[in-house]
Parts: C-alpha cells; structure tokens; sequence
C-alpha cells in the first residue's frame, strides 16, 4: 500500500503548483476581456489613445500569460505523474473535459496571442480586433472546460463504476456536461478573474495619478476597470451564492464545515458571521449569528434544515455499511465474473463503495472492520474546519469590500472625479493584492472543503496517488519551490519594472487638448 | 456507427497523429532552440531567430498539451502508468516547457547583455532536454519498461531515471534529437535570412545523413538485439479495458513481426529514409519550403516505424508482460472514445484552419531590418 507521506506530499506539490498556476489565471481571463473592450473603443472611435492603452495593458498581460502558460503545462501533466490511481480510476470521464480545453481554447488562445503582439502592422484594424476578442473568448472557454473537470470531482454525475475495468465510466456526457455545480463555478471563477483583472488596472492607473504621469491614460484606463468591475464584483457575490446553494445541495458536509456547524440548524438555518471553532470538542465557541442568512444561502428557503456535522457523519457511517456490502460483491465477483446475483448485489450498493474504500486507510483487509473502525471512518469525513470556516469569511469579506470599492471608483469615475481625492487612489493602490488573496482562499475553501475525498464520494484522496517513493516526490517538489520561487521573482520584477516605465510612446497624450487631436488626425 | 474494435484503432491512429504533430509542429520550435547558439552569432542574429518561431511557438506547443489531454481522455491508464513510472525525467521535461515560455517572453525586455545570455542558454536547453527524453522515452517503449499492476489495478513501477538512459534508448533520444535539429535547421533557411539561414543550411546538411545513419543503426538493433513482445491469447479485442485478461511472451525479432505480415507498412520506415536523404538536396536546390516539408515527413515516417513495430502493444512491461497495456485493453469506455472522437473531427479541421491563416499572415520572412525597426516589440 500506499504510505501516508506520499499522500501528503503530492497533495502539497499539487496544491502549491495549483495555487501557483492560479496566481496568473484570474488576470489573464479578467485581462483580455479588458484588451477586447479597449481596443474595441479604438476601432469605433479611432482615437489613438485607445490603441495606446490596448498595446501598453497588452505588455503587462504578456508577461502574466507567460507565466500563466508555464505553470498550466505542469498542472496538465500531474494527473499522470502525482495522482496515477486518480487518472486510472476516472481519467474515463474527467479525460474528456481536459482534452476538449485543448482542442477548444487553447489552440484559439495560444494561435492568436501571437498575431496579438505581432499582428499590428500585418491586419486590419478590424481583423486585429477579432484576434484580441479570439484570445478572450479562449481564455475564458479554457476556464469553462476546467471547471467542467473540477466541477464533477465536487459532484460526479453522469458515471457508473464498472467492476470488469476497476474504475468508473461515463454514463451520460451531458450531465457531465451541464452539472449544476460546474456551471455555478464557472461563472464565479470567471468573474473573479474579471475582479482580478479590474482591480489591477485600477491599482496601477492610481498610481500613474499619483505620481501625475500618463493621465489620460490612467483615466480612461481607470473608468474602464470601474464599470467592468463594478459589474464583477456584483456577480461575484451573487454568484459566489449560487456556489453556496449548489454546494448545500451536493456538499452538505462542506458547508457545516465552513460554518463549524456541528449539530443540524433548526429552519430557519442562521448563518455564523464569527466564531471560534473548538475542534477538540467539536463545538464553535463566541458565535454571532445572522438568523435565517444559512437557510436562505443553502437551502434558498426558511423551512429546511441544514444537517450539521454531528448528523453527517451517521450518515457517511450507514453509506460506509452499505459500502461494505458492494465491497463484498465487488470481491465475489472478482473471484467468478460471470456471477450474475453479485453483479446485481453490487450494482445496488455500488454508488456507497468509495465510503467502504475510506476504511483502506485504517486497514486493509476492509472486511473485517470492527464497529468502531467504522465510526472512526465516518469521522475521516469531516474537513479540516478552522482553514474553512476562516478562508471562506476573509473571502466573502473582500467580496463585499470590492463591491463597495468599485462602486466608489465608478460615482467618482462619472463625476471626472478621479484625480481629486489621493486618498481614493491610494486605497486602490494598495487594494491591489487582495482579488488574489480571495481567489486563492476561494479554491482553499473548494478544495480543502472536498477532504477526504478526491473525487467527493467516489474515490478517497489517500488511494488517488502514484505509487512513488517519497524521495521523489520530495525532488520534484523542492525543484518546483525552488523553479518557481526564483520566476516569482524575475515576473515580479519585470511586471514592476514595465509599470515604471509606462507607455512608450504616450508622450502626445500627456496633455488633453490640441496635441490630442492632432495625434488622432496622425493616425 | 464504429463498433469498439474499430474505435480502438481509430484512436490509435490518432494518438500516432498526435505525436506526429507535436513533432513535427512543436518539433521545430525546439529544433531552432537547439540551433540558437550555432546558427547566431550577435544580438540581432540571436533575435532573427528567435522571432522566426516568435509568434507561433505558443500555439505549437498546445500540440503537446492536447498530446498530454488527448491520452488521458483516450487512453487513460496509459497516461497514469506512463507518466508516473517516468516520473523524474517528466520533471525535467517540465521543468524545461516551463522555462521556454518564459525564456522567449522575458530575454528581450532588458538590454541588458547577461541577462539575455542567461535567456538565450535557458532556451537551448528547453530545447534540448524535451528533444532527447521524448526520444529516450521511446527508447524505452520499444524495449519494455517495469512495471506490474495489483488485481485493483493499482501501478508499480521498478525502474529509475538512470536505468531510463541505458545505450539503445539514449540512441533513440539522438534520433530524435538529430530529426528535430534537420527540422528546425530548415524552418530556419526558409524564415530567417543573412547568415543564420546560411549556417542553418550547413547544419541541416549534416543533419540529414547523421539522421539517418542513427535510424539505420537503431532499426539494426531492433532487429537483432531487442526482445520483442508478442500477445499469445487475447481474449477479445472489443472486451473490457483491462490489462490483466491476456497472455504475453517474449520474443527475440518479434518487434519485425508486422512488417513481415503487413509489407505496406515498410513504407514508413522508406519514407523517413528517403525523405531525410532527399531534404538536403532539396535545400540545396533553394526549395527550403519543399525540404521543411521532406523533414516533416520525415519525422512521420519515424514515429509510425516505431508506432508500428511495436503495435498493438503501447507500453510493454518488462517485469511482468502479461501487464503490457495495448491497443486492446488500455482504452476508454466506448462511450467515451465516440464522444472524443466527434468532437476531434469537428475542431480539428477548425484548428488546421485557422493556424494555417495565420502562418499566411506571418509569411514574411525575419529580417535584420525588421528586427531592428521593431526592436522594443519583438522578442
Ligand atoms: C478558471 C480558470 C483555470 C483553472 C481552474 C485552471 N486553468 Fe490552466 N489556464 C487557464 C485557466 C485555468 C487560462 C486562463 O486559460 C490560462 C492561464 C493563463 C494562460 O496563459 O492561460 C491557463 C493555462 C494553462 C495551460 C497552458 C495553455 C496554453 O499553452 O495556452 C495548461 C496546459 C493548463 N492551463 C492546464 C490546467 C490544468 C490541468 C488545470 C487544473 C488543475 C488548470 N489549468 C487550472
Ligand atoms: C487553479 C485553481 C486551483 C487551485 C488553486 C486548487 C487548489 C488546490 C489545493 C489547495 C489542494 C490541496 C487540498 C488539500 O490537500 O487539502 C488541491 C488539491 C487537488 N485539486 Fe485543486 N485547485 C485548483 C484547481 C483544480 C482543478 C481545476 C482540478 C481538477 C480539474 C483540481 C484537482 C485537484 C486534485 C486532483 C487535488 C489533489 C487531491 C486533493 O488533495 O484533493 N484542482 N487543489
Ligand atoms: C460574498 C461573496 C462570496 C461568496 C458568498 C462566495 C462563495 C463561494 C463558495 C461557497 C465557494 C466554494 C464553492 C465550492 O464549494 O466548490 C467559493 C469558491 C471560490 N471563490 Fe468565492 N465567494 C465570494 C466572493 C469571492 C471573491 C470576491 C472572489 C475573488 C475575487 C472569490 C473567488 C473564489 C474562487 C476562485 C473559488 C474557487 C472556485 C469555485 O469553487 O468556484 N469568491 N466561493
């Protein structure tokens, strides 16, 4: 068997390498939506500056996709090299949704990023507007797909097992397909990413008006990525509820976790705005509750309960038993495969045997657990709750915060107030980090709330790895580190270095006016 | 429509395409970064070439990662017990696709003389360390790689990296090198110009005979110094993926046993002969789009002579052959492979389109001048 350092490791390497990669996504699908809306006003309008402004956010959002492009590449080969029993026991189903990324998105993204950067001369300025939106619509479909793929590991429909191939197989590809929980992701994520984006034009265009350089542009670039934001951050929030509500639906466990809920919530369910989850006693100390605010999130109604995590977990223990049984088939058959009273034995129990295979980790002749065995595999169930509970309130905060900031941003916008107040502009300035920060505790929240399982239900996360020694796991992760940590460095310098030095040739917009006019009579 | 049989070596001819592409696609992107330092000399000559791939190396590489998608999705125990068990040299093929990107996006940005010759080394190798471990990876293939499964289908490999670099799988990795470096050289003489496509053209001189001699030497010893794998029982071919249900043996010649059956199928390994032989002398006639396309068949023809030797096996075990993954048990569910299957035939015929627009687009070949007048912009 497998040993447990093993399964620490790779789960580390891949959280870091995912986390990773997902520092440059959001920026890249909040980015190229950006390009396609400036350089869109170049083409209507024709004024030059616009075009200025689509080739300068076009350098920043090179260098970011760079470093986007390396990082996926590694993500795209972990499956096979980390997770091995993962790719063989759903690579049937999940496969798909990664192949079609590549044949959909990133041929469109990576085919026309570089008439993008090189394409100015060589197209029309139509044609060249078609290729920005094309590296748009690329970006965002590769999330769609990916998320197609994410989407079905919180909620695996559409599959079957099959005890001839030991591994599950796709039943209905549309379901796979149009899983609620897949579309709800998919359009927060994307418009976190569109946050993301916003706030980084914003962030860097306060500072140009802080320093009184490059105004025009900064201005322009600043109402832009207040309205586009503005717009985000509202979908952020109320789609960021439609994760919650599909995540009740299919995760129940998750959401008592995030709300350290440890006994079922009368209806209406309230929604804990702030506690001190005691693990040890598995209770949640100091709590201030919003009456109702749960029930309405995760039920979208004031009549239903929500299960707390003492209930969940009697109920992962009857799925456990239940599993026992289409354990006990799948083994009878394995013996004799033409035995058709077990393949129906199993095929009643199947969908609780990844509960059974949860009892791998205590022993391995599964069997024969004993009662308290069991239970302690129920208990394996429940998340890590204190990284839940808090991720998703830091999260959910910035959330609200962003709305409030782009609101802002957009009143001051309207009124031409954006150079009045430094106050504002170094609120944005410095508000800069923080859609990563959200983003990256979003997926901690996604992620970390689907322990123990890899595939939630199906496949347990300690049974999903390669049979690799520690030792390399160990290599490929400090090599990682140490890779990636050195091009943090050198991506950071190069972003600072290419904001400090600005537009290159906005010299004639510096001042509005006649010089103004006269660059666009020049285009 | 296709019953599983026939889906199965639908998709194996597709995954040969695949790798095709990558090689011959993604094949001269690392071709030319295997050439940089010989075929550049200054600054500007070092920029001429680098920008010869500059705007389409990106969207070349997704060949690799659909490579990466495309076996998952099809053939997915192929791709865990492949990519696990060559764990370490997957890493250094990672670690190398990692630095490209970002080698091609940062070296020009500074102008500053060290840190462009750090970038400069940084692509060499991306180039280079894919080039050799696709082909050791081969290598390898061909002669058996050790790994067994548990009856749950649970993967055991008992290899290292060192025994991944024995002689005949560093010969294929110099094959592959060889092929890549004659492809890139003549990409080169058809987009670059001055004295990088001058030296370009000496170098695919060379290339093209050492090539071959390599290819000769390596198809040698196949033929006399290699075990071939040979399925003694199959128990059906449209039956369930499971790798456990057959029976395996050894035997010395048996990677020819096609090629002794199916005669048609020497025609690969007579194509990337013929057509290594002809590229030079194509160039040399200054039909450099014409030698491009003789190396590419080339590189064909030597993937499908191996593809081909080797078929139905996909990935033999050498420790325990009965675990050899094939054509016939290392599938998808037939559902799945139907779904793949429509949905590559309505985007690929897209994606050949529309890369090929824009290779139109960009047709104009980099000059001096060029690079010069846009040096802020380019590469
Ligand atoms: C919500 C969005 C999202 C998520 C969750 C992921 N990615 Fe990603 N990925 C993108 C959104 C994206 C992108 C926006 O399309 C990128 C980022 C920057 C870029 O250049 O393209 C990209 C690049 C990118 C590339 C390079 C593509 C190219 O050459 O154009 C690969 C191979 C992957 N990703 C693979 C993965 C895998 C296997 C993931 C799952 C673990 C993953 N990504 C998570
Ligand atoms: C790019 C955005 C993503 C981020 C930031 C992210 C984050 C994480 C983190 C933090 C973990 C570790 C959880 C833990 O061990 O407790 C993890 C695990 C994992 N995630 Fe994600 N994830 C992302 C996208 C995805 C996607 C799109 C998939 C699948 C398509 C995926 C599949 C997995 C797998 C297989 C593991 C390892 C098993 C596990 O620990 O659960 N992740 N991810
Ligand atoms: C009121 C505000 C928000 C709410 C109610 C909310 C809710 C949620 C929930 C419930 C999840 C987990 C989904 C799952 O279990 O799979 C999630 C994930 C996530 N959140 Fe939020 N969120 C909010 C704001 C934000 C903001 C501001 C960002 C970033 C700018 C963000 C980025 C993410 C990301 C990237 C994920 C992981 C992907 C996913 O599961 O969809 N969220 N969010």
């Amino acid at each position: 068997m497998t040993s447990i350092d093993v399964v620490s490791l790779s789960r580390m390497q891949f959280g870091l390498t995912a986390l990773y990669h997902f520092l440059f996504v959001p920026l890249t699908l909040g980015l190229s939506i950006l390009l396609g809306v400036m350089e869109s006003v170049y083409v209507m309008t024709g004024r030059a500056i616009w075009k200025e402004m689509t080739k300068f956010w076009g350098l920043l959002f090179g260098i970011n996709f760079a470093m986007g492009v390396a990082t996926g590449i590694t993500m795209e080969f972990q499956f096979g090299m980390n997770w091995a029993y993962y790719s063989h026991y759903v690579g049937d189903i999940f496969g798909a949704p990664l192949a079609i990324e590549g044949l959909m998105a990133f041929f469109l993204e990576a085919t026309f990023i570089g008439l993008f950067f090189f394409g100015w001369d060589k197209l029309s300025r139509l044609q060249h507007l078609c290729v920005t939106w094309l590296v748009a619509l690329g970006s965002n479909l590769s999330a769609l797909w990916i998320l197609i793929a994410n989407g079905w590991m919180q909620y695996p429909v559409g599959a079957k097992f099959n005890p001839d191939t030991m591994r599950m197989e796709v039943t209905n590809f549309m379901e796979v397909l149009f899983n609620p929980v897949a579309q709800a992701k998919f359009v927060h994520t994307v418009s976190a990413g569109y946050v993301t984006g916003s706030m980084f034009v914003l962030a860097v265009s306060a500072y140009y008006l802080l320093r009184g350089r490059h105004l025009e542009l900064a201005k322009r670039s600043m109402t832009v990525a207040a309205s586009f934001g503005l717009a985000a951050a509202l979908s952020v929030v109320v789609l960021g509820d439609e994760s919650g509500y599909t995540a009740g639906e299919n995760q129940k466990m998750k959401i008592a976790a995030i709300e350290a809920m440890w006994n079922t919530e009368p209806a209406p369910a309230s929604f804990t705005l702030f506690g001190l989850p005691d693990l040890e006693n598995r209770r949640t100390d100091y709590e201030v509750k919003i009456p109702w605010m749960l029930g309405l999130i995760a039920t979208r109604s004031i009549d239903k309960t929500v299960p707390g995590i003492n209930e969940l977990v009697g109920r992962a223990e009857q799925r456990i038993r239940s599993g026992l049984v289409a354990y006990d088939a799948l083994e009878k058959l394995r013996a004799q495969p033409s035995n058709a009273a077990e393949r129906t034995r199993l095929d009643s129990t199947a969908a609780d045997l990844g509960y059974a295979l949860l009892l791998k980790k205590i022993r391995p002749d599964i069997a024969n657990a004993t009662p308290d065995e069991i239970s302690r595999a129920a208990w394996s169930t429940v998340p890590q709750v204190s990284p839940l509970f808090w991720s998703f309130r830091i999260m959910v905060g910035l959330g609200f915060y962003f709305i409030a900031l782009f609101a802002l941003a957009f009143v001051l916008a309207s009124k031409r107030w954006l150079d009045r107040y430094r106050s504002f502009l170094w609120l944005a300035l410095f508000s800069l980090p923080l859609p990563w920060i959200a983003a990256e505790l979003g997926w901690v929240v996604a992620e970390v709330g689907r322990q123990p399982w890899v595939i939630e239900g199906v496949l347990p996360t300690f049974l999903a790895v390669s049979s690799l020694s520690a030792a390399n796991i160990w290599t490929t992760l400090i090599g990682f580190v140490v890779f990636y940590s050195t091009l943090a460095v050198v991506d950071l310098y190069l972003m600072v270095k290419t904001v400090k030095a600005g537009p290159s040739t906005g010299e004639p917009f510096e001042r509005p006016g006649a010089r103004l006019l006269v660059a666009d009579a020049a285009e | 429509m296709f019953d599983y049989e026939a889906m199965r070596l639908i998709w194996w001819a597709l995954l040969g395409i695949l790798l095709i592409g990558i090689a011959v696609m993604d094949g001269f992107d690392l071709g030319v970064a295997i050439l940089l330092p010989y075929v550049a000399r200054s600054d500007v000559e070092r920029r001429i070439a680098i920008n010869t791939v500059g705007p389409v190396w990106e969207g070349n590489q997704v060949w690799l990662i659909l490579g990466g998608g495309a076996i998952f999705a099809a053939w997915p125990i192929l791709y865990a017990t492949a990519f696990s068990g060559f764990y370490l040299a997957m890493f250094l093929v990672l670690a190398a696709l990692i630095l490209r990107p970002v080698a091609f996006k940062f070296r020009s940005k500074l102008e500053n003389a060290r840190w462009r010759a750090i970038w400069d080394a940084a692509l060499f190798v991306s180039g280079l360390v894919p080039a050799l471990i696709f082909g050791v990876a081969f290598g390898n293939v061909i002669l058996g790689v050790p790994f067994r499964f548990d009856d749950s289908l649970r993967m055991t490999y008992e290899g290292n990296l060192l025994g991944l670099l024995n002689p005949f799988a560093l010969l294929s990795g110099l094959v592959s090198v060889g092929m890549l470096t004659l492809h890139g050289a003549n990409y080169l003489s058809l987009k670059a110009s001055g004295p990088v496509t001058q030296r370009a053209a000496q170098i695919a001189r060379l290339a093209a005979p050492i090539t071959i001699g390599l290819f000769v030497i390596a198809g040698i010893w196949v033929a006399l110094g290699v075990e071939g794998y040979a399925l003694t029982q199959q128990p059906a071919y449209d039956g369930p993926s499971n790798p456990l249900a057959k029976l395996v043996t050894r035997q010395a010649g048996a990677w020819l046993t096609n090629y002794r059956s199916f005669p048609w199928t020497m025609a690969a390994p007579v194509a990337a002969i013929v057509m290594l032989a002809v590229s030079p002398l194509l160039l040399r006639a200054r039909h450099a789009g014409l030698a491009f396309i003789a190396s590419g068949v080339a590189i064909a023809g030597i993937i499908a002579t191996a593809g081909l030797s080797i078929f139905p096996f996909m990935l033999p075990s050498s420790l325990d052959p009965r675990a050899s993954l094939t054509v016939w048990d290392a599938s998808s569910s037939l559902l799945t492979l139907r779904i793949m299957l429509f949905v590559t035939v309505v985007f690929l015929p897209i994606i050949i389109l529309y890369t090929a627009w824009v290779y139109r687009v960009l047709r104009e070949p980099i000059t001096q001048a060029f690079v010069e007048g846009n040096a802020k912009s380019l590469y």
